[in-house]
């Protein structure tokens, strides 16, 4: 039974639910008038203790995050909206920036108020030209209203918010490269330490956040923290978007609480498999993620901890279904292909893994395979991604953790499907 | 300047005041290069040396350094293209939903591959990355407008707005 009601996305069947009469109708910037009373350390605090972590792909914990900004540095603070949505299978913040985009302000300035910052970015991608005339009216609605600007709602609080538009980039959405990109250069992401919230935007300390985890800071802010910590699983709790594409009957974004089990997601929410296909594989959190098969998909919740002790993980939560009509080598290649033509090009590994990769696969897809493909292929995905546990936080070869993006999906469909790549091994007799 | 080549067209802003309003936005000047770039671009079509060398003069930076940061935007143009760029995207969502068969579409139809112009410049194809829109595959962006859950008929309906 579902009982669960949404939370950041309740009014989005509503006519005019973007404008700034709409959200004050429903309550909007109530939170906004409250945090301006409060200390920013109780704003943080709150935010630390309703486990609220970073819905863009890491999963961090966001108060933590804050935490992290030196206090005695007397450089300005930045606080950026990670807008970029550009991982294969995500479409949640689009969702959200057509449909609420005054709930992402008001979780923004709270945000920005925490950390003391006075000069907020919302890096966008490029793409999105339609959300980006959009939040330019949110944005002007809000000036025009005292919730931007010069003390804001009569508070002693100043903030801008200004709207940077990506270029067509998938690494800029990695918040070192996406630094990188907002002070006028290339993407190429930081070799960290220092972080962002030490060294960020012009060397001073930043905040990223995504989207979706600033959409929530009103809701914490109004309701409390151990409301949104009693929703889903205590260590990763709170309403989350999940965005199921691929094949599917009625694919969409669909707003439930964390913990929610995959197999319901698929067959009751986004209405099974066209045709009564069975399902083949799926990837759970975007298409940096492990792919799951059938077997294992069916009996999985939607959980930080749980996906990562499937040797996958929740990610940006972009579930991507495929039925059993979908060839895995060409679904391998598709994946690797993207890969290859949106790393950035500065690690050996990556740039040149990746480009290998996409020409070993069409090889096998054309009758080219040649015996040791198979090994070639592993040896290839942990040269650019190593074998790393995630769950440790440790990171390989590469300057960021697009390494690891590639390496694993590759190396699940290999390992998972094996049979299938051997198909287009003449040489290799298929081993069950 | 050289004696035995034309002078250079130079490159200028059509609005000013909206290239004040960027630098006011930011910080730092050097910030300022990617909406510059964005701004040139929708009065050019495409990113001209002209257009690098006038930006590289604003924000204060050697040109190459404006050519390293527009080389590496797939949204950047260095050269013209079509009245009306088609972006198919080809990630595996669209894929898995009918994406290939757009794309062979327009080839048929019109005579170009993938990163081609047909003769009357009407339109270029491209196949691009996910668009953040798998919800809705097969995704086709047509100039700076998403069309989505596209069929081959609606397809052919979009493609004639523009014919
Ligand atoms: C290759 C790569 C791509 C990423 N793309 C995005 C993205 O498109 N949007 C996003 O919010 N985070 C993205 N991230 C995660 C960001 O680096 C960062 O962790 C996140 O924006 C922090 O916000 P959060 O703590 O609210 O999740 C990406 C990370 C990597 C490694
Ligand atoms: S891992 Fe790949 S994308 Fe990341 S910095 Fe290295 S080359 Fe660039
Ligand atoms: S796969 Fe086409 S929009 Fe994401």
């Amino acid at each position: 039974m579902n009982t669960f009601k949404p939370v950041l996305t309740e009014h989005i069947d509503q006519k005019d639910c973007h404008t700034l009469s709409f959200y004050k109708s429903i309550g909007g910037y109530t939170a906004l008038e409250k945090v301006l009373t409060m200390n920013p350390d109780h704003v943080t605090q709150e935010v630390k203790d309703s486990n609220l972590r970073g819905r863009g792909g890491a999963g961090f914990s966001t108060g933590m995050k804050w935490g992290f900004i030196p206090k005695d540095s007397n450089k300005p603070k930045y606080l950026i909206n990670n807008a970029d949505e550009s991982e294969p299978g995500t479409f949640k913040d689009r969702l959200l920036m057509n449909k609420a985009p005054h709930q992402m302000l008001e979780g923004m300035i709270i945000a920005a108020y925490a950390i003391g910052c006075h000069t907020s970015f919302i890096y966008i991608r490029g793409e999105f030209y339609q959300e980006y005339k959009l939040l330019e009216q949110t944005i002007a609605e809000a000036y025009d209203n005292n919730i931007l600007g010069q003390n804001i709602l009569g508070s002693n609080y100043s903030l801008d918010v200004v709207i940077h538009r990506g270029a067509g980039a998938y690494i800029c959405g990695e918040e070192t490269g996406l630094l990188e990109s907002l002070e006028g250069k290339r993407g190429w992401p930081r070799i960290k330490p220092p972080f962002p919230a030490i060294e960020g935007y012009l060397q001073s300390p930043t905040i990223v956040n995504n989207v979706e985890t600033l959409s929530c800071l009103p809701h914490i802010i109004n309701r409390g923290a151990s409301w949104f910590k009693s929703i889903g699983p205590e260590k990763g709790p709170g309403p989350r978007l999940f965005c199921i594409s691929g094949s599917v009957n009625n694919p969409g974004v669909f707003e439930e609480p964390m913990g929610v089990s995959l197999k319901d997601l698929i067959f009751d929410r986004a209405g099974g498999i066209p045709d009564d296909k069975q399902l083949k594989a799926v990837f759970p959190g975007g298409s940096s993620s492990a792919i799951l098969t059938a077997n294992e998909a069916m009996d999985v919740m939607m959980d930080f901890e749980e996906l990562v002790e499937k040797g996958s993980m929740l990610g940006s939560a972009g579930i991507i279904v495929m039925d059993e009509t979908v060839n895995m080598v060409q679904a391998c290649l598709n994946i690797a292909r993207f890969y290859a033509h949106e790393s950035c090009g500065q690690c050996t590994p990556c740039r040149e893994g990746t480009s290998w990769l996409v020409m070993m696969l069409t090889r096998l897809i054309n009758g080219g395979g040649k015996p040791g493909d198979i090994d070639m292929l592993f040896e290839i995905a942990d040269n650019i991604g190593g074998l790393i546990d995630f769950s440790k936080g440790s990171f390989g070869k590469t300057i960021c953790p697009f390494g690891e993006a590639v390496a694993w999906p590759v190396r699940s469909f290999v390992e998972k499907f094996k049979g299938e790549f051997m198909e287009y091994l003449p040489q290799e007799k298929v081993v069950a | 300047m050289k004696s035995n080549g034309k002078p250079k067209p130079r490159f200028t802003f059509e609005d000013p005041e909206r290239v004040e309003q960027i630098f006011s936005q930011y910080p730092d000047k050097k910030s300022a290069t990617l909406p510059l770039l964005h701004l040139a671009q929708s009065q050019e079509g495409y990113i001209s040396n002209s257009v690098i060398d006038s930006i590289a003069e604003l924000v204060d930076c050697h040109p190459a350094v404006v050519m390293d940061c527009v080389s590496f935007y797939t949204m950047f143009y260095t050269k013209p293209h079509g009245r009306n760029i088609i972006q198919i995207c080809q990630t595996l969502s669209c894929s898995l939903n009918g994406a290939d068969e757009l794309v062979d579409h327009v080839t048929d139809k019109y005579k170009i591959k993938p990163g081609e112009t047909t003769a009357d410049d009407q339109f270029t194809l491209m196949k691009v990355e996910c668009l953040g829109s798998c919800g809705t595959a097969p995704v086709v962006q047509m100039n700076k407008e998403y069309h989505e859950s596209l069929t081959k008929q609606k397809f052919d309906e979009l493609l004639a707005e523009f014919e």
